[in-house]
């Protein structure tokens, strides 16, 4: 079973998304970020396969569907599917799994800390005390800057064009520091 | 007893609490604690579900006008994010136990509404392969 969860501000931010795709599978609402939080997810689309014991099998990677944004990503669709075909038809999981397992990253207390800004923030700017809120978005961000969950997903949030300059500047500035937006496990084989 | 001033989130709950506010210094009535975070004081420490944190390790926690905020986050390793002037501060989940969750490899269980409002559950789930997508509209 797929389980979709979307890392937006609000049901409606996701709305379009989910009926367009009509799914047959959950699709939740995370507005929280509940799941970054359990799972120490920093971006999207992060997925993770669970087996029928419950146990995470491959964990956090990037993945896309398709092609769409390969040129920006440099993340090909087909080997990752692949593989997920594999796992769900005949539960052979690729070569590189147990490795991988040992990969996952733990969150650290900054990371943390981060979160916990960003909730504090959230809950302020709920309550209409956004200059106040700003502050503890702004803080959030420069205690876990690779997390874009928070730098990137807060600015719905704070009504900063996500797509717009504010993003572009972000985006640029990380890359310029030589890192990466996505960083995706090593290709499934 | 103070009247409710300070708003705590645990984790994403929030609950208002009567605290006495001294600068940075929060301290929160004990009764107050338990409804928040279920840390409950007795005779052998401070305890919640079968976890008790023994008097001797409570140094600088607990005092006659309630429990220390910040003495209380350090004790149990969890971030406190804090806005005094706001009366509000938020306890997040300690990195030590997410991270300890996730090296388990046991896929944490949460509980989310759908867009009909309609709750899911990850451990309903068990029996069947799940491949869980994060993703978003930004």
């Amino acid at each position: 079973v797929v389980i979709a969860v979307a890392l937006d501000k609000s049901a409606e931010d996701a709305r379009p998304f989910i009926e367009a795709a009509a799914p047959t599978h959950p699709s939740l609402i995370d507005t929280e970020h509940v799941v970054a939080d359990l799972y120490r997810m920093v971006n999207v689309p992060t997925v993770v396969w669970i087996d029928e014991q419950g146990r995470i099998v491959r964990p956090n990677d990037v993945a896309f569907g398709t092609d769409t944004y390969r040129e920006l990503t440099g993340i090909a669709s087909q080997p990752y599917l692949a593989a997920l075909r594999t796992w769900v038809r005949d539960g052979r999981l690729p070569s590189n799994t147990e490795a991988l397992q040992r990969t996952q990253l733990l969150p650290t207390r900054e990371e943390q800390l981060a979160r916990a800004e960003f909730t504090l923030a959230w809950h302020l700017h709920r309550a209409g005390r956004t200059e106040a809120a700003e502050h503890h978005f702004v803080r959030a961000g420069e205690l876990a800057p690779h997390d874009f969950t928070i730098r990137r997903g807060s600015l719905p949030i704070r009504g900063i064009d996500p797509m717009g300059p504010a993003f572009v500047d972000m985006f640029t500035a990380w890359a310029q520091a030589g890192h990466q937006y996505y960083l995706p496990l090593p290709t499934p084989d | 007893m103070t009247a409710p001033n300070f708003t705590l989130i645990d984790e994403t709950r929030p609950t208002t609490v009567p605290a006495t506010i001294t600068g940075e210094r929060i301290r929160i009535e004990t009764n107050a604690v338990r409804h928040a975070l279920g840390w409950e004081l007795k005779p052998q420490g401070l305890c919640k579900a079968d976890r008790c944190i023994p008097t001797s390790a409570l140094q600088g926690v607990v005092h006659p006008d309630g429990i220390d905020l910040g003495a209380l986050a350090d004790v149990l390793g969890r971030p406190l994010a804090l806005d005094v002037d706001e009366r509000i501060a938020c306890l997040g989940a300690a990195a030590d136990d997410r991270g300890a969750q996730l090296a388990s490899l046991e896929a944490p269980d949460f509980n989310l509404p759908d867009l009909a409002g309609r709750r899911h559950s990850l451990s309903e789930h068990r029996g069947k392969k799940v491949f869980l997508v994060a993703y978003a509209s930004w």
